[in-house]
């Protein structure tokens, strides 16, 4: 059964690795705008054709 | 006989930029119609960079209307190196970063083309919007470009940005992530805790618990002592403030909570008398938390807190010897001579030396007509020339100005109202004297039959008592209704005020601007009949005058500017032109060579504004321009009458009386001739006599009065321009629903009400088994999340339902 506290302790540094990947969005600002990046996301590519308006 | 105009309804073409109709002699371009050539500029500048996409990406016509008189030399200052300073965040040779706030963008396509800069100005490195809060972040490569240049590239577009005295003060924090930080921590904790404690509960095997017990115990309060120290923190110190303040509030309570089962939970696993109730307490700690996150995640993007420095411009030109100066208005001195350009504002209180003044203070004082000032007389700051340059020589220090001292008052002082008397912390304070008689009832109970049992049920009890159910219900509930308000463009700072506007018996109107609407009015026409074409000629005349109510006159006539000659604008007199052959005067009687007191206008409303005319220099008869009434008013007064106080204060003269009696009904209180000052304390002497205010005003002459009123509401045309310090932010457009606003504001009330009601009942529950001592960490595991969740469901729910009761 020792192999329990092997196993915990794995599951402890891969959870502690979500962790930190969180606080690194948070730091890099991955939070600080939630609904920009929404919008951006479904910008065309750029056109070469000039796009009349409707 | 008055006759009223209005304009007639023909169907338009609409301009292919900002989607305004058009009038007959639309400008054509590139196969497209538009209404001015402000926005035909901007299409053209568009279609030449290949950024016509603008148009197709969200609304179809997303433009902004571009004033059609540019002011040469306004956005100068920018070149001024103390102005450059302030604003860059970053500056290197070939890099400069600066953030400004564009309150004008709206759509999806602004932030499409507001990222696409660099395509219009090679010298723009990256532009980024952050939608929300409505800025931009701009880089650019200060070899290649300016910052006046890329300034004017926006204006150009019709994004001017909004560069204020306010923007230049110490350096924007960077936005507040601790909330995160706290979130996370408490999440990954109460995860693992939780995992570590599923054997204790289950028991599999004897064997388990025996070998394991131990190691899962201390490594569950190794992942707690962080949510302690760090994601908790926050309950801990706002206790501690309140007690300092000799105040106890809801988080003293739950500190309290916390703190007991923290140290039972010790006691607990260091004397192997059982697995504790870390779970439980970083359970409850990530809990709150999401109620602390939802309460904060309101509107960031509005500003509550503006005072007149965001009114002010950043720069002013200084007349040297040695020639024109910029320089930054807080550098202003006494005796200095500035000059203040066509539609500048006034920055502090000067002396008139030279050129004909024309101070529009309908910002100061809502009052629309500009004052005309001559040579040698006091002009205060805060006013906005119109017509030509004037040359002014500072008697007062920004910081000394009418207007500032004003925004000195000691009200504003006051960084914080006094924490508010929500329902929460009052129940939160019978809360923990009820929690401590029954804790020690409980454990007076025990002591003499089992001491041990004893303090299990004192601490049990207060661990139940924690009030974290409660903690959730106001931010849940008043969070939802929030939003709710905010989708009909009423903004409020936070969940508190939607509980103070719930308690409100009294509401306190402004007249000018907030009963009234400044840019509209009630045109009405006395004298010699004019013919259309007769009238088309008054408006192309008043079409081409900057002043308000020539502005106004075209406005209501309704009909496009055209090319006319001779065009002549006398300021302080009226404006006259030549157009097919006739000679147009529009203006004060003197200047157009009426008789007024012969017209028939004489005698009726005395205080109104009038513009007479005259044709060919035969004076025809007068246009008189009333303040026109929100249209709403009516039946917003009609919904708040039987329920509430109504109070009028008004800045004028009490030509109204009349009329506003009329609307108001007998019980209403009308006062006249009140200074910002009278008003303020009008409202202190209301809260005096125990009533609660809310005041609507709109400008910076009641700004006193919106603070201390319990909540000041602020009502502007455009939300996003200019704010001044209030509690709530109201969209003009939405005045009429004012009424189902302060009912809908009961029902959330009640609402939260209902939900302490359940969060009793589960402390109930919780309480029955703890006196008795059968309070077990299994019990808790269970009995703590879902009260937590059902409280926040509940909460949410009813709101809602609410909502679609109230048709919000």
């Amino acid at each position: 059964m020792t192999i329990i506290f092997l196993l915990i302790g794995i599951s402890l540094t891969v959870a502690i690795a979500f962790l930190s990947a969180f606080l690194w969005a948070v730091r890099s600002g991955q939070y600080d705008d939630t609904y920009t990046p929404s919008v951006r996301v479904l910008f065309e590519e750029e056109t070469t054709e000039p796009t009349p308006p409707r | 006989m008055p006759i009223l105009l209005a304009p007639e309804p023909v169907t338009r073409t609409t301009c292919a930029h900002c989607g305004d109709e058009c009038a007959d002699d639309a400008l054509i371009s590139h196969g497209q119609s538009f209404c001015c050539a402000g926005c035909r500029t901007v299409y053209e500048l568009l279609a030449e960079n290949n950024l016509c996409s603008y148009y197709n990406v969200s609304e179809p016509q997303p433009g902004q209307k571009i004033p059609a008189v540019e002011l040469p030399g306004r956005f100068d200052y920018l070149d001024s190196e103390t102005v450059q300073t302030q604003l860059l965040a970053f500056r290197s040779d070939t890099r400069a970063r600066l953030t400004l706030q564009i309150p004008q963008m709206h759509c999806a396509s602004c932030i499409w083309l507001l990222e696409r800069l660099y395509q219009l100005n090679p010298g723009v490195q990256a532009s980024q919007v952050n939608f929300l809060r409505k800025e931009i972040a701009i880089s650019y490569n200060p070899s290649q470009t300016t910052l006046k240049e890329v300034v004017k590239l926006l204006a150009a577009l019709g994004y001017e940005p909004q560069i204020t005295l306010a923007e230049l003060g110490p350096a924007q924090a960077a936005p507040d992530r601790t909330i995160y930080y706290r979130l996370g921590l408490a999440a990954f904790c109460f995860g693992n805790v939780m995992l570590l404690a599923f054997p204790d509960y289950f028991s599999f095997t004897e064997e388990l618990a025996t070998n394991f017990g131990q190691f899962f115990g201390y490594l569950s309060l190794l992942l707690a002592l962080p949510v302690l120290a760090y994601s908790a923190r926050g309950f801990y110190e706002s206790a501690w403030q309140g007690l300092r303040h000799r105040y106890i509030n809801l988080d003293f309570p739950i500190s309290l909570g916390l703190s007991a089962l923290f140290l039972t939970s010790v006691h607990d696993i260091v004397s192997h008398s059982g697995p504790g109730y870390l779970d439980s307490f970083t359970g409850l700690v990530f809990f709150m938390l999401i109620g602390k996150w939802a309460q904060q995640h309101t509107y960031d993007a509005l500003r509550f807190d503006r005072d007149f420095t965001s009114y002010f411009p950043v720069a002013v030109t200084v007349l040297t010897p040695e020639g024109e100066r910029t320089t930054s208005v807080k550098e202003l001195r006494v005796g200095q001579r500035i000059r203040v350009r066509h539609q500048e504002v006034v920055p502090a209180d000067a002396v008139l030396m030279q050129g004909a003044g024309q101070i529009d203070y309908s910002f100061v004082s809502g009052e629309s007509e500009p004052v005309a000032k001559v040579a040698g007389e006091l002009v205060y700051a805060g006013g906005r020339q119109v017509g030509e340059s004037v040359e002014l020589e500072v008697v007062r220090e920004v910081s000394q100005g009418y207007l500032t001292q004003l925004w000195n008052n000691p009200v504003f002082q006051k960084a914080e109202k006094q924490t508010l008397e929500t329902y929460a912390n009052t129940v939160g304070r019978y809360f923990v004297a009820l929690t401590l008689v029954l804790a020690a009832g409980a454990m007076l109970y025990w002591y003499p039959r089992d001491q041990q049992m004893a303090l299990r049920a004192f601490t049990s009890v207060l661990v139940i008592a924690c009030p974290c159910a409660l903690s959730l219900a106001t931010p849940f509930a008043l969070g939802a209704a929030l939003r709710v308000f905010g989708r009909r463009n009423f903004y409020l700072k936070n969940s508190a005020v939607a509980e103070t506007l719930a308690r409100a018996n009294t509401i306190v109107f402004d007249k000018t601007g907030t009963l009234t609407e400044v840019s509209r009015s009630q045109v009405e026409y006395y004298g010699t009949p004019l013919t259309t074409q007769q009238q088309a000629l008054v408006a192309a005349v008043a079409g081409h005058s900057t002043h308000p109510l020539s502005q106004r006159l075209a406005q209501t006539l309704g009909h496009p500017a055209r090319l006319l000659t001779e065009f002549r604008e006398v300021p302080g007199q009226g404006v006259c032109g030549v157009m097919n052959n006739v000679r147009v005067k529009l203006g004060s009687a003197a200047f157009v060579g009426a008789n007024p007191a012969s017209t028939a206008s004489a005698e009726v409303c005395p205080g109104a504004s009038r513009v007479y005319v005259a044709l060919n220099e035969q004076p025809m008869g007068c246009y008189v321009l009333l303040n026109a009434y929100r249209p709403e008013l009516p039946k917003v007064l009609q919904e708040l009458t039987p329920s509430y106080n109504l109070v009028v204060l008004s800045g004028d003269n009490d030509a109204e009386q009349g009329r506003l009696r009329q609307l108001f009904g007998p019980k209403a209180e009308l006062r006249f001739f009140q200074s910002p000052q009278s008003k303020l304390e009008y409202v202190a002497e209301l809260q005096r006599q125990g009533r609660r205010v809310v005041m609507l005003g709109d400008g910076l002459n009641d700004a006193g009065a919106l603070r201390q009123a319990d909540v000041g509401i602020a009502l502007t045309d455009k939300i996003t321009h200019f704010s001044p310090a209030c509690d709530a932010i109201l969209d003009a457009r939405s005045f009429g629903q004012l009424g189902t606003f302060l009912q809908f504001s009961r029902s959330c009330m009640h609402i939260v009400l209902a939900t302490f009601g359940l969060s009793f009942l589960y402390n109930g529950i919780g309480l029955t088994l703890a006196v008795q001592g059968r309070f077990t960490p299994i019990v808790s595991a269970i009995l703590m999340p879902i009260s937590s969740l059902s409280v926040i469901l509940f909460a949410t729910l009813l709101v809602k339902l609410a909502a679609r009761r109230w048709k919000l």
